[in-house]
């Protein structure tokens, strides 16, 4: 099955209410077969293909303020038209799920595969995950709108997944019984909504006398669902025997280099750490599941005892690093004895990036630490 | 005739206030004014998606509001799609069976800029869409909640901070975007102009553009002292000034059909209405002759088109 394909089966089975989506490469075949879905009675929602993602999203957050569970999708310059409203839906605390099949920003233009469009609104408040495989992403959008609807969450949830990578791959998912899902997510009963039996006001402006207090408690709020994640992550693999985790560690006990991969990158990159550690390296493998809020405590323990970490990001802080690098040394600074971090970025655009491209950086990396390189940062595989 | 019948209308009106004195607008503002009048013509069961701008900060400071009806603030540009969701959801969880059934208007608040301008495409989406909403466009000609610039609804020769009158440029130098009519070639149900300065005609539109499934579209002219350079004691007296003048016609077009809502058989000179505004001080005999024409002749093809129907 086509992995947007399973998104979209997944979406219908959470019975949404209200889908709005504008067209973009690679995200188009979910919201092709979510219209196919309502067209044919198969989901009964209000689906609307609105004029531009700016749009899109604020449908959505019209939609959720008055009490539906609202979806949408969308890639790259999309979630930058977009961008401005992600920052509200999570100021007003409207749960929803985005599918993010993450694609490069322009300029050069292109449709191809990267993290920069989620690095953008890295900020915006929102719950985020980035996922491996297409059944990771079936899997999540249950998982997001029963954490997102929690009354001590309250967030909107994105769920990143590496446009054409997964979203265009055909891979076996085990789908789950419609039973299990109204079991595990029932309807949405918002904690407030717009109607006229209790009229309430949404989205009022701040006066600095009372802003930061409002932005204090959306941090802390957003914090503190981190038991709520992974309640929520448990109770599902109660449900289906895949259990999840913020950090997820492949190998990585008692290891000296550990590679560390977001996305799609992580299967790819198991592949070269059994490689390695067929020839008898000390090689394992870190992946970041949970970018939002970002699992200080777990990462640190999966990572401290290493020498040396490798970290391959999907999209350039341009004039910084990679910005899941700059993440792990803010997450390690604290610590009085860390690994080395060498910061690779890599599959920018798409650009494939095979294992033996993994242990390429591996072996470079571990040669610039050896030398005393300890804050290495490149693009990896640039033709000069 | 209407007129006359207005005086006893006026009691028909309901004396609830949806929108709660103590907010802090200016004094004499005729956008405050045009949204209490709104809401009382729609009553309690109404749901609005406000746009940033002037009644969305006069109204909420946080942690107080002036709204006793449910109200949302999203952002500047796209009201006309807040309202879609929210028209979508009461819908879809109406037919789920998750929301009791009853009607509940859905009304989209934007100011010219927030329209005109920066909202025009959610709101041309949500037009076509078909969404069944109420967009009011409460127009004061320029964006004066960040300080009297210039939108593409201010009037011809109007000096704003952003389109001042200077030595060699004499204000805004382009025409005024009918809105109206840009909704109206969106073939909505229902497309009108008000002023609260006619406060029954308003509220008459308003309960139509209610009972009209669809989307509709109303446009009102919102005197602004402030911005107007205008003194507020007189903001009645503009709102009727715009209307017997022709500059600002009060008409509907209802499933294509034109009508103008009041009509005069001789219209005022420009010239009466601008002299109580500073914006127009320092218009030249010859720029006001312009404007005069151009008047008339948008008001006669509007005349026309009110005759023929089309």
């Amino acid at each position: 099955m086509e992995v947007s394909i399973a998104a979209a089966e997944a979406v219908k089975q959470c019975n949404v209410d209200v889908i709005s989506a504008y067209p973009i490469t690679p995200q188009t075949h979910i919201v092709e077969k979510l219209s196919e879905l309502v067209a044919n009675g198969e989901l009964d929602a209000e689906f609307f293909c609105v004029e531009s993602e700016h749009s899109a999203l604020s449908v959505c957050v019209g939609a959720a303020a008055a009490g539906a569970r609202a979806f949408t999708c969308t890639s790259s310059q999309g979630l930058a038209l977009m961008s401005e409203i992600t920052y509200i839906a999570s100021g007003l605390r409207l749960p929803m799920l985005m599918i993010l099949a993450n694609r490069t920003l322009s300029a050069p233009l292109s449709i191809w595969n990267d993290h920069s469009d989620a690095m953008m609104i890295r900020d915006c408040g929102w719950i985020q995950f980035f996922v491996e495989n297409g059944q990771e992403v079936y899997d999540h959008v249950f998982i997001s709108y029963r954490l997102g609807e929690d009354r001590s969450v309250l967030f909107p949830v994105i769920i990143n997944m590496d446009g054409f990578i997964l979203s265009h791959v055909i891979e076996p998912i085990e789908l789950i019984e419609q039973e299990k899902i109204d079991q595990f997510l029932p309807p949405y009963q918002p904690l407030y909504r717009l109607h006229p039996d209790r009229p309430i006001t949404m989205g009022a402006y701040a006066l600095p006398s009372i802003f930061a207090e409002t932005k204090k408690a959306q941090e802390v709020a957003l914090r503190s669902s981190m038991p709520k994640i992974l309640e929520t992550w448990k109770s599902f693999g109660d449900m289906t025997g895949r259990y999840y985790s913020p950090i997820e560690t492949y190998k990585a006990e008692e290891a000296d280099t550990l590679l560390v991969t977001m996305g799609s990158f992580g299967e790819t990159a198991s592949v070269a750490v059994d490689q390695m550690r067929k020839e008898g390296r000390s090689v394992g493998l870190v992946k970041i599941r949970l970018w939002r809020p970002f699992p200080f405590e777990a990462f640190k323990k999966a990572t401290l005892h290493a020498k040396q970490l490798v970290v391959i990001d999907r999209a350039v802080s341009v004039g910084a690093c990679g910005p899941v690098a700059s993440e792990i040394k803010a997450a390690l600074y604290g610590e009085s004895i860390r690994p080395s971090i060498y910061n690779f970025v890599a599959g920018i655009s798409g650009r494939d990036v095979a294992p033996s491209d993994f242990i390429k950086m591996v072996d470079k990396a571990e040669v610039e630490i050896e030398e005393g390189n300890r804050e290495g940062f490149e693009i990896y595989g640039v033709r000069e | 005739m209407t007129e006359k019948l207005n005086v006893f209308a006026v009691r028909t009106l309901t004396q609830k206030e949806y929108f709660a004195p103590g907010h802090r607008s200016c004094q004499g503002c005729g956008e405050a004014l045009a949204v209490r009048l709104v809401l009382k013509a729609l009553g309690r069961n109404v749901i609005i998606a406000n746009a940033t701008g002037c009644m969305e900060i006069v109204s909420s400071p946080l942690p107080f509001t002036s709204w006793r009806v449910p109200w949302i603030h999203v952002a500047f540009e796209n009201t006309a799609a807040v309202a879609s969701g929210i028209e979508a959801a009461l819908k879809v969880l109406m037919r789920k069976g998750r929301l009791p059934k009853k009607k509940i208007i859905t009304l989209a608040m934007a100011g010219d800029g927030g329209t005109a301008d920066i909202g025009l495409q959610a709101l041309s989406g949500a037009l076509e869409r078909g969404h069944d909403f109420i967009y009011v466009c409460t127009d004061n000609e320029a964006y004066m909640n960040t300080g009297i610039q210039r939108s593409s609804s201010t009037p011809f020769g109007a000096s704003t901070t952003t389109s001042p009158a200077g030595r060699v440029k004499m204000g805004q130098v382009t025409w005024k975007k009918n809105m109206a009519e840009i909704a109206a070639a969106h073939k909505i149900p229902y497309v009108a102009t008000a002023c609260p300065s006619y406060p029954i005609d308003l509220v008459q539109k308003l309960k139509k553009a209610a009972d009209i499934p669809g989307p509709a579209y109303i446009h009102i002219l919102s005197v602004c002292p402030t911005g107007w350079r205008s003194a507020p004691e007189l903001s009645i007296k503009l709102g009727r000034l715009a209307v017997e003048t022709g500059i600002f016609p009060l008409y509907e077009v209802e499933y294509g059909r034109y009508r103008l809502s009041i009509d005069f058989p001789k219209l005022r000179p420009v010239t009466d209405y601008f002299n109580l505004q500073g914006r127009f001080r320092h218009l030249t005999k010859e720029a006001i002759e312009e404007i005069q024409d151009r008047v008339h002749q948008e008001y006669e093809i509007l005349k026309e088109r009110s005759k023929r129907g089309f």
